[in-house]
């Protein structure tokens, strides 16, 4: 089982220590980590990538409420949230290959952010399963690097939103 | 400069503010300013030989006064030298104030002299920790660092203050309210909870209380006591909880676990209902929780919420301070008929008391049956940890919250005497027995100095078997009597080394030698050693072997 959990916290330099040691030290399975700034200077939101069963993941809630520093805690479900994560990737690509490579990354709104005679670098923002679709569509191309954020998620405020996600 | 503070004025204020009366340390190149401030202000301090000593101290100190602990040390070594004692009060949640010095802000990072990241270091050791960049914080960190150690489930907090901090002044205006807005320890049960606990102990036939330090903590033991006694429930504690409830009371089990008595596991193991109060569940308590209480439903109050569910599932959770909850329950609670229960309980106890085999030499179950017939003092007994702890465990009945000081969770060998020291100078009046082995004794030796400079009159009674003994007992058991590493060859005449410190002490190697012995210890207004030659291979009975089920016990051969 998977879960997003986003934990506000309150921002000082220490912050992500306590969160991050707290999954190393009680051996949590932790998928991915980030940490950016709020609408308040003051509050930081982590928003994790958690893996366990419902156990685990009930203590890994507990444990991180348990926290000084923790003002809320957040099980997001995927269903009643917005995820979206970052991603940059850079392809090798020779001449003949350019049209090809485009299009794909037209069909899925991506963005071409830098060309060489020899790569191309794709930016691209969606959901996880957006995200792995069109790395499988960029499959015939041979990977130089990626980089990516990792999951940020807020929960839905409308139905509407709750199914736009499930369509994208 | 009139109207300005320095730093290391600001920490003393704070302190003063808060209460303190006494701080256990050790100085450093990165505390001077602070020490300096310390030469010609009111507060004490303790200079331990040791920093460990020091965060023992302060540990003991806490625990047997319920006030916060406070000790300060350097950076670098100093602060590292804290790292047990402050692990050792975090896992049995006591409340304790680190202070270390650190290397000037503009040193930070440079691997310079003395300079540990103990900020880092102890994050997962404390409750909350510190590093002070700016002396305009200063007062408000500390005051929230003392808030945060004594307020929810207490524990240690350590602020690290960089030197330049602690000379730099500033304009200062006291903090006089801590505000944490991320930090709100639930303190009143849920009513909802409270009224399915009711009916829970209204329907059961057979219910057990199994009692924590959280009881203690929450200075609750007259509520519990009120309501045990109202509900009519059977009792056992742990060893945290020991005091709690007077442990001669007809409803009272003695300690449950690996060591505790056939009588409460058994009362566990064939219950209907568990009520936990302030208990974690931690193995050496419940062995195999499959096998703990498998017939009972489980009500468990604890102020932390992350220690419901974490071990065992919970029918009835009920988050909230022990105080207030007990409260709420004996307020409404019925007085139940449960002849049936006692008396079968009553059974068991008579068919398997505590007992040992009174022939074979000097028994340590026998002094500990001498200390804990003490009369006409009020005892706080200290103990270290091994072999020697569990039979105090068993032998000494305590009848009051904070006279039973000893490391739990964390097991800390050299633990007990600095403790018994810090216990001893937040209880002047008390009379502190620390009981202690060969091998745990030598772990704070050192402290010897500690005792006899500031007279602290601790009854020191080392029971000296020439092994770790509880790994000797394990090898016996499990590892067929292969005693690897786990004979102290030589020890020193502790009677000689205590002479050697100023203090006086007599070694006692027969039965008859220990009353007088104890008698002579506690005529002098300053601290004895008595370093007692027992039964070398004496094995701590019953036992339940690691990971097994509470009524799965290992039989003597």
């Amino acid at each position: 089982m998977r879960q997003v959990i986003s934990v506000l916290v309150r921002n000082h330099p220490g912050v992500l220590s306590h969160v991050a040691g707290l999954f190393a030290r009680r051996a949590y399975n932790i998928e991915s980590i980030v940490a950016g700034v709020t609408e308040r200077s003051d509050i930081t939101r982590i928003t994790l990538v958690v893996a366990g069963d419902e156990a685990v993941l009930e203590q890994v809630t507990k444990q991180l409420r348990k926290l000084i520093d923790v003002i809320r805690v957040i099980d997001l479900k995927y269903s009643q949230s917005i995820t979206r994560e970052l991603i940059l990737m850079t392809v090798y690509l020779p001449a003949e290959k350019r049209v090809e490579f485009i299009q794909v990354a037209n069909s899925f709104g991506a963005t071409i952010v830098d060309i060489s005679d020899q790569t191309a670098t794709i930016e691209f923002s969606g959901n996880e399963r957006r995200i792995n679709t069109l790395l499988m569509a960029l499959g015939p191309f041979k990977v130089k690097e990626i980089a990516r954020t990792g999951l940020i998620a807020l929960p839905t405020e409308s139905i509407v939103a709750d199914s736009r996600e499930f369509l994208a | 400069m009139s109207g300005l503070k320095k730093g290391s004025e600001i920490i003393i204020e704070v302190l003063q503010e808060e209460g303190v009366d006494v701080l256990f340390g050790f100085p450093g190149g990165s505390v001077i300013p602070l020490y300096d401030a310390l030469y010609d202000c009111s507060l004490r301090h303790i200079l331990t030989r040791h920093e460990q000593g020091a965060a023992h101290a302060a540990d003991g100190y806490a625990r047997a006064t319920g006030k916060v602990g406070v000790c300060i040390a350097t950076s670098g070594p100093g602060a590292t030298n804290l790292v047990t004692g402050l692990m050792n009060a975090y896992m049995d949640s006591v409340p304790l104030i680190a202070i270390t010095g650190q290397v000037a802000t503009h040193l930070i990072g440079n691997d310079s002299f003395q300079e540990a990241d103990i900020y880092g270091i102890s994050i997962p050791i404390t409750k909350y920790n510190y590093l002070v960049k700016d002396v305009n914080d200063l007062g408000r960190v500390l005051k929230e660092a003392f808030y945060i150690a004594r307020t929810g489930r207490p524990g240690p907090v350590l602020v690290d203050i960089p030197k330049d901090i602690q000379e730099v002044r500033t304009k200062y205006k006291p903090v006089k309210e801590v505000r944490i807005p991320s930090y709100h320890p639930t303190i009143k049960g849920h009513p909802k909870q409270i009224e399915t606990a009711l009916r829970a102990i209204k329907e059961a036939e057979r219910p057990v209380a199994y009692v924590g330090g959280g009881v203690i903590s929450s200075g609750a033991t007259e509520e519990l006591q009120q309501f045990i006694r109202t509900a009519v429930i059977p009792i056992t504690t742990t060893l945290m909880g020991k005091g709690s409830f007077p442990e001669d009371d007809p409803l009272a089990l003695g300690m449950l676990g690996m060591h505790g008595t056939r009588y409460a596991n058994y009362s566990i193991y064939y219950s209907d209902l568990v009520l936990a109060l302030g208990a974690r569940f931690d193995d050496r308590v419940a062995g195999d929780v499959k096998k703990f209480a498998p017939q009972a439903r489980i009500i468990h109050v604890d102020i932390d919420p992350a220690e419901i569910g974490k071990r065992v599932n919970v029918d009835i959770p009920i988050v909230g301070d022990l105080k207030t909850v007990l409260g709420q329950l004996t307020g409404k609670i019925k007085t139940v008929e449960r002849k049936n229960w006692l008396d079968r309980i009553a059974q068991w106890k008579k068919e398997y008391p505590i007992s040992y085999a009174k022939e074979g030499g000097l028994k340590p179950q026998y002094i500990l049956e001498c200390v804990n017939a003490i009369k006409g003092r009020d005892l706080i007994v200290a103990t270290d940890v091994g072999q020697h702890q569990m039979w105090a465990a068993q032998y000494i009945q305590s009848r009051k919250p904070r006279s039973f000081i000893t490391s739990g969770g964390l097991g800390t060998m050299g633990f007990g005497f600095p403790a018994a020291l810090g216990a001893q100078v937040g209880c002047p009046d008390k009379t502190v027995v620390l009981i202690s082995g060969d091998g745990s004794f030598q772990m704070n030796i050192q402290e010897l100095a500690t005792a006899r400079t500031n007279n602290l009159p601790v009854k020191i009674f080392i029971f000296n078997n020439g092994f770790l003994g509880m790994v000797r007992q394990w090898q016996e058991f499990f590892c067929s009597k292969r005693y690897s590493q786990t004979r102290l060859e030589f020890n020193p005449d502790f009677v000689k080394v205590a002479e050697g410190y100023g203090i006086k002490g007599k070694k006692v190697l027969s039965t008859e030698e220990v009353l007088p012995a104890i008698e002579e210890a506690l005529s002098y207004q300053e601290p004895y050693l008595v370093d007692f030659h027992i039964a070398p291979e004496e094995n701590i009975f019953p036992m339940v072997p690691a990971g097994k089920g509470i009524c799965e016990f290992f039989e003597e051969c």
